[in-house]
């Protein structure tokens, strides 16, 4: 990796979000192939800023302060990725199900993958069963991610994994769960493929079906 | 006796510990610089938007049954179902710190300022929680005033969607006590809007009765057992908000 590389990767770490558009400016005039500046300065800061968090060396803010700072960068990279795409480690669907309007556990989770490089679809708070599916059928999207905060609205979750299985994707579009009320043994109650307890936990979730998937 | 009450923004005296460890920084952990600064910035804007505020309603025990057993989705063995009974008062409440602090909370995450959001949502949350402590003190003023209390009285609140209590029991709690005159709508799903509102029962009675283990069955998927912090505060600890601001 490049010293400039190195640079964004640890300004990112650090929170500093003008620092990092900067350098990834300077990186791009340097010519270091974008590619390489989001998977290396962007995407690897992000994971030391994961792994730090999980080992309790750092606090939620701190990681959503990173995470400002990596989209400032992906902002610059963006018009180049025009023609060929963004490169993704997958496209995941997430979204409050249907009933509940409450969406920061969401966000957060949203905000994580795509620190660790998804292509994230947000559909916001309260989605029905069919709009999740929908959207990941429309989109190819390999993941469905379920929030809820109410016990009420938990049901909804059910009806979407019911849904999938309906309609013959489960090998297609898996599915993670997770909110207060919910809890492993939720997840596999209603056959959901994982269950993220927190939101860095549900980016490993999401690797892990990922993986599996494409095993 | 049914009251709406304003709170001035500046008298909700928020517990900078409570708003860090919803953040996750546990008691006694010094923040870093930058964190403290999130911290004060989101102070500024709960100030400058939230707008908090209550209504408060007497309610006879069997008139608080009929609400209680609202939709017949409750538990079969709950606390309150025992507690409310031996109730010496109640009361019905909903309060609310106002849509604007949720809205600015969207906005915040919609400009990619995430950790401000999120620092301004759990310090709305805490507001709330605060507010709320603040009625029911409000409520045991009110109890002293008409003496209608001993030295051994307490008060603890519920709510729908907690404690076995179904949330479907916000359908009759909203039809006695009108929160709408306040801004507080209820939705399908039982929630309430504004989110950052709290609506619920206050029981008024001897300490004693307040007194229950959490080994209800739906105590095992309960992540926070707050119920234990209530009940101590109850017997021993003052209150750490401060009941200025009532009007």
């Amino acid at each position: 990796m490049t010293g400039l590389l190195k640079e964004i990767s640890e300004r990112l770490q650090q929170g500093d979000d003008e620092k990092v558009s900067a350098l990834t400016g300077r990186a791009m005039e340097e010519k270091i192939p974008p590619k390489e500046i989001l998977e290396c300065g962007l995407i690897g800061g992000m994971n030391v800023i994961g792994k730090k968090y999980k080992a309790h060396e750092i606090f939620l803010p701190q990681v959503l302060l990173a995470a400002k700072a990596m989209y400032a960068g992906m902002e610059l990279l963006k018009p180049m990725f025009i023609k060929e795409g963004m490169p993704t480690m997958g496209k995941v669907v997430i979204g409050s199900v249907q009933g509940d309007l409450h969406d920061i556990g969401k966000n957060l989770v949203g905000i994580m993958l795509k620190g660790a490089g998804f292509d994230v679809i947000d559909l916001g708070n309260d989605v029905p069963p069919e709009r999740f599916v929908e959207t990941a059928k429309r989109e190819d999207a390999t993941v469905i991610g379920m929030s809820a905060l109410l016990t009420t609205t938990m049901p909804v979750m059910q009806r979407t994994v019911d849904l999938i299985k309906e309609e013959g994707l489960s090998a297609r579009i898996k599915t993670i769960i997770g909110g207060a009320p919910v809890s492993e043994e939720f997840a596999q109650r209603i056959g959901a493929d994982a269950y993220g307890y927190d939101s860095t936990n549900a980016v490993e979730s999401v690797k892990r079906l990922l993986g599996a998937k494409t095993q | 006796m049914r009251q709406i009450i304003e709170i001035p923004a500046g008298d909700v005296k928020l517990s900078r510990t409570d708003v860090l460890k919803t953040q996750g920084i546990p008691p006694g952990n010094e923040p870093p610089e930058k964190v403290k600064r999130l911290l004060h910035g989101a102070t500024d804007i709960f100030l400058e938007f939230s707008q908090p505020k209550g209504i408060i309603s007497d309610i006879s025990i069997p008139e608080f049954a009929d609400i209680y057993y609202g939709e017949g989705l409750n538990e079969k063995r709950t606390p309150l179902g025992k507690i409310f009974k031996k109730a010496s008062r109640l009361a019905l409440f909903a309060l609310t710190i106002g849509e604007k602090v949720s809205q600015k909370i969207d906005e915040l995450f919609g400009t990619n300022e995430f950790a401000l959001g999120s620092m301004l949502d759990s310090m709305a949350s805490v507001g709330t929680d605060t507010v709320a402590d603040s009625m029911q003190d409000y409520f045991l003023n009110l109890l002293k005033k008409r003496g209608e209390i001993t030295p051994s009285t307490g008060t603890l609140r519920f709510s729908p969607g907690y404690c076995g209590w179904h949330m479907s029991g916000q359908k009759k709690l909203f039809a006695f006590l009108h929160p709408e005159d306040i801004g507080i709508f209820l939705l399908d799903s039982f929630l309430m809007k504004p989110l950052k509102s709290i609506s619920g029962v206050m029981v008024a009675g001897e300490k004693d009765i307040f007194i229950f283990e959490d080994s209800y069955p739906f105590c095992s998927s309960c992540k926070t057992h707050s119920c234990r912090d209530r009940i101590r505060k109850l017997f021993g600890k003052s209150k750490p908000n401060s009941k200025k601001g009532m009007v």
